[in-house]
């Protein structure tokens, strides 16, 4: 972000002049696209590249022989025949994907259903927060790793262990992140909405939840993150589908480029699901967006 | 219900005066009050049987160094805080006493120092939050109401902009219209202007002094400056250093509608001076003492 940008100015010396949002968009679209910003992203992102391939495929440096370089994994991904039965052109590529995804959005889902009211109730409600914080602070630092046999205990069906335990890491972030989110709206606010004669209800709708969206959607990035991050280490130990499976289940059929297919898939989506976050954030938080433009 | 119809010590031909005001709305009695804090066990006394008696439709301005009392004795009047002893009425019922302490209301509207506007919301929309949430009006009616207001304060240009995206003049601006619009019997300010800048305390002075001879509504001012105190007010009271109580009371007898001019009068230098002389007495008592403020 571009601290001190052009539009900035116009906007304060008269304020009544409205930036939308679509055009500040394109307008730190452009900026972004003149400085050497991005050039210097896809120089970085082309040395690492080579860097792989140089290690990987040419040099074939001790430590490096065994992993898949950058040509062999991208030729078997974009190949209409490949050799080991994964490309873009292949159906089941999308079948783990869509698994993946589907599981993700169930488990992130129910993480934020019930994580967010938990959160808000937890920061509004001191008495219950009182009741409820030790337990989240002892269950929270817990590895979800150590979760897997339990997961499998409660729930015989392999895929719903799986939604469990990426629901888990997932639910302790949001819920975190919205406790901490109404705690750090200043009391200033609660004594202004007193004043002005706001009934609890009031508060809790007009207050509590808009003060604290920012540090929620936060939560919500980290509640994402956490969310991959389990999903992968579930469906590697359980699962039938999905890309973590198919990254495991490669290693084992000494598939080595599809391993590198599937973590680079794993990293797009992983990325253009945080940016959907944000995205959301930035059209429910239109004042942080207009705050941050000045 | 008690009724003190007993006159304080600081009732003056100038508030006696104005009991003939059309509207008696906003009579603020403070009797005996008494606040002790108590943070971790060592008990602070605050304020000390402070009494005050402020008239309907006047402009008080206390003014009195760090710690004295000034937010507390705010604090109490708009509901934030109990008090220790004392009553505190409101035209004439109580508001708060030792036993019972305020509920924050729409009747005594607070403009706080560091602003209190609410980020999320443009300022038409904080504008009628008051209206809306105590269901004296529907949100078309209230933004109708709230436009022409804010047209009548100088504010139309600003009414669909976020708060962070308008000058800090013109924040403090929008927040007092946000008070004016519930109608209050009282407006409580704590220091509004303290964090401006001298040109942008000037028009601010101005602006205020606007809405008050407009409204004639009850102000309730704190300050640590003399100059703003006696500049907008009709009476600057004077408070000790901790434990807070009324040094003197300064009869601000400078004629109304009031601007720049009023500065280098003969009138306002010989009131400034006589403001100085009281306040820099405590001003040092509380700087030896090393008070902090309390609320």
């Amino acid at each position: 972000m571009q601290p001190a940008s052009q539009p900035a100015k116009p906007a304060a010396a008269s304020p009544n002049v409205q930036i939308s949002s679509l055009g500040l968009m394109l307008y730190r679209l452009n900026r972004w696209l003149a400085s050497p910003r991005p050039y210097l992203m896809f120089l970085g992102l082309a040395l690492f590249i080579f860097a792989w391939y140089l290690f990987t495929e040419v040099l074939r440096l001790p430590r490096f022989e065994k992993v898949p370089g950058p040509a062999v994994a991208a030729k078997e991904w974009f190949s209409r025949d490949p050799v080991y039965g994964i490309s873009i052109f292949v159906p089941e590529y999308y079948q783990h994907i869509l698994k993946s995804v589907l599981r993700v959005i169930q488990a992130f889902g129910l993480a934020t259903l019930l994580g967010v009211p938990l959160g808000l109730f937890m920061g509004w409600k001191k008495t219950f927060k009182d009741y409820t914080f030790p337990i989240l602070e002892t269950l929270r630092p817990i590895p979800m790793l150590a979760w897997v046999p339990l997961a499998i205990l409660m729930w015989p069906l392999r895929e719903a262990a799986i939604i469990y335990l990426t629901f888990l890491a997932a639910f302790f972030a949001t819920t975190l992140n919205t406790l901490l989110g109404v705690e750090s709206i200043d009391e200033v606010y609660f004594r202004a909405a007193r004043c002005l004669g706001s009934k609890p209800h009031h508060i809790f709708f007009r207050v509590v939840i808009p003060g604290s969206l920012p540090f929620i959607f936060t939560g919500l990035q980290i509640s994402m993150g956490v969310s991959w991050f389990s999903l992968v280490a579930g469906e590697m130990l359980a699962g039938e589908y999905g890309l973590g499976y198919l990254i495991w289940n490669s290693f084992i059929m000494v598939q080595y480029p599809i391993i590198v297919i599937a973590m680079v898939t794993l990293g797009f989506i992983g990325w253009a699901s945080s940016a959907m976050i944000r995205l959301v954030g930035s059209l429910l938080m239109k004042w942080k967006v207009r705050e941050a433009a000045l | 219900m008690k009724e003190f119809p007993k006159q304080t010590a600081w009732d003056s031909p100038a508030n006696k005066q104005k009991d003939n005001r059309t509207s008696p709305a906003g009579q603020l009695r403070i009797e005996d009050v008494t606040k002790i804090y108590d943070p971790e066990g060592a008990n602070v006394l605050a304020l000390d049987h402070c009494s005050l008696r402020i008239e309907a439709g006047e402009f008080c301005v206390v003014v009195g160094p760090s710690g004295c009392g000034k937010t507390t004795l705010l604090n109490a009047i708009a509901g934030f805080h109990d008090i220790t002893s004392g009553e505190i009425y409101l035209d004439g019922q109580v508001l708060c006493s030792g036993k019972r302490s305020a509920e924050p209301g729409a009747d005594r509207i607070v403009v706080f120092q560091q602003g209190a506007l609410f980020p999320w919301y443009t300022v038409l929309e904080n504008v009628i939050y008051g209206p809306v949430v105590q269901g004296k009006m529907d949100g078309a009616e209230a933004k109708n109401s709230a436009e022409r207001l804010l047209g009548e304060m100088g504010l139309m240009g600003v009414s669909h902009n976020y708060p962070n995206e308008i000058s800090s003049g013109m924040r403090r601006r929008v927040e007092i219209a946000r008070a004016m619009m519930n109608d209050p019997k009282v407006l409580l300010l704590d220091e509004p202007f303290r964090a401006l800048d001298a040109l942008t305390k000037s028009v601010m002075h101005k602006y205020l002094l606007d809405v008050y001879d407009k409204s004639q509504k009850t102000i309730f001012f704190i300050t640590h400056d003399l100059e703003e105190a006696i500049f907008l007010g009709t009476r600057v009271v004077v408070m000790t250093t901790r434990p807070g109580r009324i040094k003197k009371m300064i009869e601000v007898d400078i004629p109304r509608p009031r601007d720049y001019r009023v500065l280098s009068s003969e009138r306002y230098r010989a009131l400034k001076s006589e403001a100085i002389g009281a306040v820099h007495e405590e001003a040092r008592k509380a700087f030896e003492a090393g008070e902090r403020e309390l609320a």
